[in-house]
């Protein structure tokens, strides 16, 4: 695969960021930048067949109809789904995470049914368990991380034995970069009696994720990091367990029948889809899937693992650069490091001045580096279209910053 | 465009002249930016007409938030209480002599959140 034509295909990857400066983007795991095929579908959807969805019967709505739920299946071959209906669409992956909280768990989960989390979760997996823990006084557990940024599986193990309801847990580390070995875990919660639920946002964007073979109960993910547009992600959830569950949302479209003081739900995956859905976004969610099967999962998975290995040898001979996480085997291509005590505000500034976008904070994790003991992170991050000419330019940056505080 | 990190705001930055705390003292109050973690407390002592007399602050941050913080503090020695209140992002600005996007405004102008935070909040409390 010639990784070096794919970034042409990314107008804004074009981008000057002032005259003479092109922009390195290095923050993808924050969001991705759209290929023009994505920004096109979207264009021709309102251009062509703008029309709401499942009601009407006129030309404009069937072509619409059509082009969202042809949408929903390729997510579902995608990621390996075995119906098109195990798809829900979402706002984004910390929407499904909260519709598995309030819909799942609040129905199934009584007053002391512990629910195992893990250190290192994206906040968007950890609130909206810490808010059914004081609705439903559901007991908490964190699986630790070791300072090797590895989960410590033995404690897991031992948490298991407090019988867990559900077990929810990040496939790829947003800060680390880690990629915990779902499959391992999900295979002992079930042992254990748990169901499981994987935050994917930023596994499915850069490694073939197939939930029959993981046999994940739960998957949540979002389009904006996969090349598609914000405001769409997904839920897939096994049938028979969406089954079972109450509707999250109400309104128009998730009914099948409503009297003045009573409604009967659709059918899934309708159920939890209430209200007009963002139809153009769907759209280009498809897209964006089209575009990452063209060029291979296992490719970009290829592509990165090499990005990463020459990422950290490249940082790690930076005196006073220490990059948190495990050694790049068992992670993507992202390094959240710190710098002497150069605050990562600072550095992501001097940065910018070179057209180079990072990331600089605590990257919704602050538990995760309370641990590790550090306010905030820098966090440079690299998908497809990145190349090594974005590490040399990142590496070049770095020595500008240092210079800039004389150390 | 490097105009942010002028030799004044990394001078500031590396070695303040405010950095400390002032116990007892007369307004104390702390407070951070969630955004990027930066955190500070300041304690001001005031004399009987209320005058800044003396000014510390403390916590961690960037830059700019932290250069921000002892700059302000070194102009408010000597103002009313009164007049701290009626200070705005501007002075903030005029004070750092840089122009600032609205991500880092955020860190610049923490001081002077945190300042009149605890000057309105001791005001409360004297009414009440």
């Amino acid at each position: 695969m010639e990784f070096n034509i794919i970034k042409a295909e990314f107008p804004v990857l074009k981008r000057e960021i002032r005259p003479g400066i092109s922009l390195t983007y290095l923050d993808s795991a924050a969001t991705s930048q759209k290929p023009q095929k994505v920004i096109n579908a979207m264009s021709q959807y309102y251009e062509n067949y703008n029309a709401n969805i499942h009601r009407g019967v006129h030309t404009l709505a069937e072509e619409a109809t059509s082009a969202y739920e042809g949408a929903r299946k390729k997510i579902a071959d995608f990621i390996h789904a075995r119906k098109p209906s195990e798809i829900v669409f979402t706002r984004n992956t910390t929407e499904s995470i909260n519709l598995i909280a309030k819909s799942w768990a609040r129905t199934n989960l009584q007053e002391g049914d512990v629910v195992i989390l893990t250190e290192m979760e994206h906040h968007s997996n950890l609130v909206p368990w810490q808010m059914l823990a004081e609705e439903k006084r559901v007991r908490l557990e964190f699986i630790p991380v070791e300072i090797n940024g590895l989960l410590n599986l033995d404690e897991y193990k031992k948490l298991l034995e407090l019988n867990p309801k559900i077990v929810s847990f990040m496939h790829m580390s947003n800060v680390l970069g880690t990629i915990n070995p779902a499959k391992q875990i999900i295979q002992l919660a079930h042992q254990a009696g748990a169901i499981v639920l994987v935050d994917g946002a930023q596994s499915v964007p850069h490694i073939p994720v197939d939930v029959q073979e993981m046999d994940v109960d739960f998957l949540a993910f979002s389009a904006h990091k996969m090349l598609g547009p914000t405001g769409i992600g997904a839920l897939y959830g096994k049938l028979s367990l969406l089954e079972e569950m109450p509707p999250f949302l109400g309104g128009g479209d998730m009914i099948r029948h409503v009297k003045l003081r009573s409604y009967k739900s659709n059918e899934l995956p309708h159920k939890f889809e209430a209200g007009t859905p963002a139809i153009a976004e769907g759209i280009g969610f498809g897209v964006a899937v089209d575009y990452l099967n063209n060029i291979g999962m296992n490719n970009i998975q290829e592509h990165e693992q090499k990005l990463a290995f020459k990422l950290l040898s490249r940082l790690n001979d930076i005196p006073g650069l220490k990059v948190f996480g495990p050694s790049y085997e068992y992670k993507g291509a992202v390094a959240s490091f710190t710098f002497n005590d150069i605050h990562p505000h600072d550095i992501a500034q001097i940065l910018d001045y070179d057209g180079i976008a990072v990331r600089a904070g605590h990257h919704c994790a602050m538990p995760l580096h309370e641990k590790f003991g550090l306010p905030a992170t820098t966090r440079a991050s690299f998908y497809l279209y990145n190349d090594e000419n974005d590490i040399d330019k990142l590496v070049k940056g770095l020595w500008k910053v240092k210079k800039t505080f004389n150390i | 465009m490097d105009d942010l990190y002028r030799e004044v705001i990394l001078d500031h930055y590396k070695n303040p002249m405010y950095r400390g705390e002032l116990t007892p003292s007369d307004f104390s109050y702390e407070d951070e930016n969630p955004l990027c973690g930066d955190h500070i407390r300041i304690d001001l002592r005031v004399d009987k007409d209320n005058v800044v007399t003396e000014a510390a602050f403390n916590g961690h941050g960037c830059a700019i938030s932290q250069a921000s913080t002892d700059l302000l503090l070194e102009s408010i020695i000597g103002k009313n209480i009164e007049e701290i209140k009626h200070m705005e992002k501007q002075d903030i600005l005029d004070l750092l002599g840089i122009d600032l996007g609205p991500v880092r405004l955020k860190c610049a102008l923490l001081p002077l959140k945190v300042i009149k935070a605890g000057v309105y909040g001791i005001n409360f409390d004297d009414e009440a």
